[in-house]
């Protein structure tokens, strides 16, 4: 199935990536041809065919852990890698344009 | 760099442990020797991202006073090791291979690491690998490629090319990698040594840079089955701070590691001979299944009719999954960040745009459009059903038969630059490996022989039951004592040390 240049544009727009113009035709083209490939899929009958939702063993239980304060990390440690920051906050450019 | 240190390099993590235990060389003397090989050799392998020297030293220095007072911690303590530049390490810059990761310090360990050093392993440095682990062949670092020390104008596999190669080339005895869809076995297969890929929940993922949630699993590559399997015991087990890790009990990987085929009832799909397997592979895994038959083990042909659908339905899931995964760079609270823009929203498309590599950026797309609105019954929930198939191919098998055997890859090593202008190429590399990732299970690569006609090592893929571990050592160990550890890497042989 051939994606349009359009679809490609709203995808990139889902994922917040700014394509160029290079890149959204080469996208258009090379995503075009793996959906071809996976289109195979669509040939197998799994009419009753339970989703596998996770990949725990079957049995396993998630365990789940006490519901305890426990150490984290400090503010300044958290923030360290912060492109910018202002007191404990990460900052970021104007959010209402 | 002295005949004495050079031959330190080659030992595997037995042998270094016995020296270190009974004193007859020093960690400090092991870390140093690794350096100077890394030194010599990685000009030309690309296997590192960073090098500690420093950081080590300090390390080897710790576990030297220990040894001294006789406090060994482990058959760990002391011996030089390096991680695949996935895991984030406390203080030493960690990137995934991304852009977008670049200068990132992480504030913790991963649970691995911890458990590493904890058993007194000293880590070297960051290996190369795919950005986000998204590649078969390295060449999708964003920062340099890595070669294949057997033939440097190959790629060593991906993604975890680095951690392959770097033992490969005799610069660690060992490492860890991620397995993603064959991210460790592949690199094993190309470069000649040991890989196993853990049952997914068998190690803990805290820590872990995530690209597929539901397939990634950390495991060990090394140049002896016993290796492996240290490693394995080390990192191995429930970890409270991943939810999905097991908390089932971890089995002794080193105690029935010697029994032997004989009895074993192997398992060769058939599927995994078709498909456009290469002749040169093909004849040494069937060698490789003669030699388990004549060792005892009864060869039993099963069917995985559903293994040409792993591909689709992997890169269905995988992406769905990164697409979500990688949603947290954006520019707010660590790595790049752009800021010469308008508002929030540009921020994120333009760090994402500067950031991340074409692959990333290929399977995020592919991921957002599989689970958008229309296409996800379509697409992700169609996969997930198709992936319930394929575990029950497995299920049916592991009823008459303990393990499943076949190649890891269709071919041998290819060459740098031969597959990268076409994605689908690149991922059919992957087609034997992906469905164990997919059905949960644990697999492994073990080393078979060498190409008759290019010369270049083959790998054997075993697959085993869920945390079965020990049975895949047990039957990979039983091939190596006919065959051999993969062979020493020839096209690193000239220069070694010469300061080439």
């Amino acid at each position: 199935m051939a994606l349009s240049l359009d679809e490609v544009r709203r995808i990139a727009q889902l994922a917040r990536l700014r394509l160029g113009p290079e890149e959204e035709r080469q996208f258009a083209e090379q995503l075009s041809a793996i959906l071809d490939h996976v289109a195979e899929l669509s040939t197998l009958d799994v009419t009753g065919v339970e989703p596998m939702t996770h990949a725990l063993a079957a049995g396993d239980a998630v365990p789940l852990r006490e519901d305890a304060v426990l150490p984290s990390l400090a503010p300044d440690v958290a923030l360290g890698n912060a492109p910018a920051r202002e007191g404990t906050c990460f900052k970021v450019p104007r959010i209402i344009e | 760099m002295s005949a004495g240190s050079e031959g330190l390099t080659s030992l595997g993590i037995r042998e270094m442990g016995e020296r270190l235990a009974a004193r007859s060389v020093t960690s400090r003397e092991l870390v140093d020797a690794a350096l100077a090989r890394i030194d010599a050799t990685d000009g030309r392998v690309g296997a590192f991202l960073r090098v500690v020297p420093e950081r080590a030293r300090e390390r080897a220095a710790e576990a030297d006073a220990r040894l001294a007072r006789g406090e060994r911690r482990s058959p760990l303590d002391g011996v030089p090791i390096a991680v695949k530049d996935i895991f984030l390490t406390k203080g030493v810059e960690t990137t995934c291979a991304s852009r977008i990761l670049e200068g990132f310090v992480p504030p913790f360990d991963a649970t691995v690491i911890e458990r590493l050093e904890a058993a007194g392993a000293v880590l070297l440095g960051k290996l190369n690998m795919d950005e986000f682990a998204m590649g078969s062949s390295n060449e999708n670092s964003a920062f340099k490629p890595c070669r294949n020390p057997h033939d440097l104008t190959r790629t060593p596999g991906g993604s975890s090319g680095g951690s392959a190669a770097a033992v490969a080339a005799r610069q660690v005895p060992a490492s860890l990698g991620t397995d993603t869809g064959g991210s460790i076995r592949l690199p094993a297969s190309f470069c000649g040594v040991v890989g196993l890929k853990p049952t997914y929940g068998r190690v803990s993922r805290y820590g872990v840079i995530a690209f597929a949630s539901s397939l990634d699993q950390v495991g060990p590559v090394a140049r002896s089955v016993e290796d492996a399997a240290v490693l394995l015991s080390t990192i191995a087990g429930h970890d409270p701070r991943d939810m999905t890790s097991s908390t089932r009990p971890v089995d002794d990987y080193l105690a029935g590691l010697e029994q032997g085929a004989k009895g074993l009832r192997i398992g060769v799909p058939r599927e995994w001979f078709q498909g456009g397997v290469d002749a040169g592979v093909e004849r040494l895994v069937r060698d490789a299944l003669a030699r388990y038959e004549k060792q005892g083990a009864k060869l039993v042909e099963v069917s995985l009719p559903h293994t040409r659908y792993g591909i689709g339905a992997y890169y269905l899931i995988a992406t769905a999954e990164a697409s979500s995964n990688l949603a947290r760079y954006d520019g707010v609270r660590f790595g790049l960040s752009a800021r010469d823009v308008r508002g929030l929203k540009e921020m994120y498309s333009e760090t994402r745009e500067r950031g991340f590599g074409p692959e990333p950026k290929r399977r995020i797309m592919l991921g957002t459009y599989a689970l958008s609105a229309g296409y996800y019954d379509a697409y992700y929930l169609r996969a997930q059903k198709v992936r319930t198939l394929i575990r029950r191919d497995f299920d049916r098998a592991f009823e008459s038969v303990d393990v499943v055997a076949g190649p890891v890859a269709p071919s041998c090593a290819f060459k740098l630059g031969e597959r990268t202008a076409d994605p689908i190429q690149m991922y059919l590399a992957d087609i034997f490996t992906i469905t164990c990732n997919l059905a949960a299970l644990p697999g492994m690569s073990v080393p078979c022989g060498l190409h008759a006609e290019s010369r270049l090592p083959v790998g054997l893929q075993l697959v085993g039951r869920p945390f079965d571990e020990a049975t895949l050592l047990r039957a990979a160990r039983a091939l190596e004592r006919e065959i051999g550890p993969g062979p020493a890497p020839a096209a690193l042989a000239q220069s070694a040390g010469g300061g080439a």
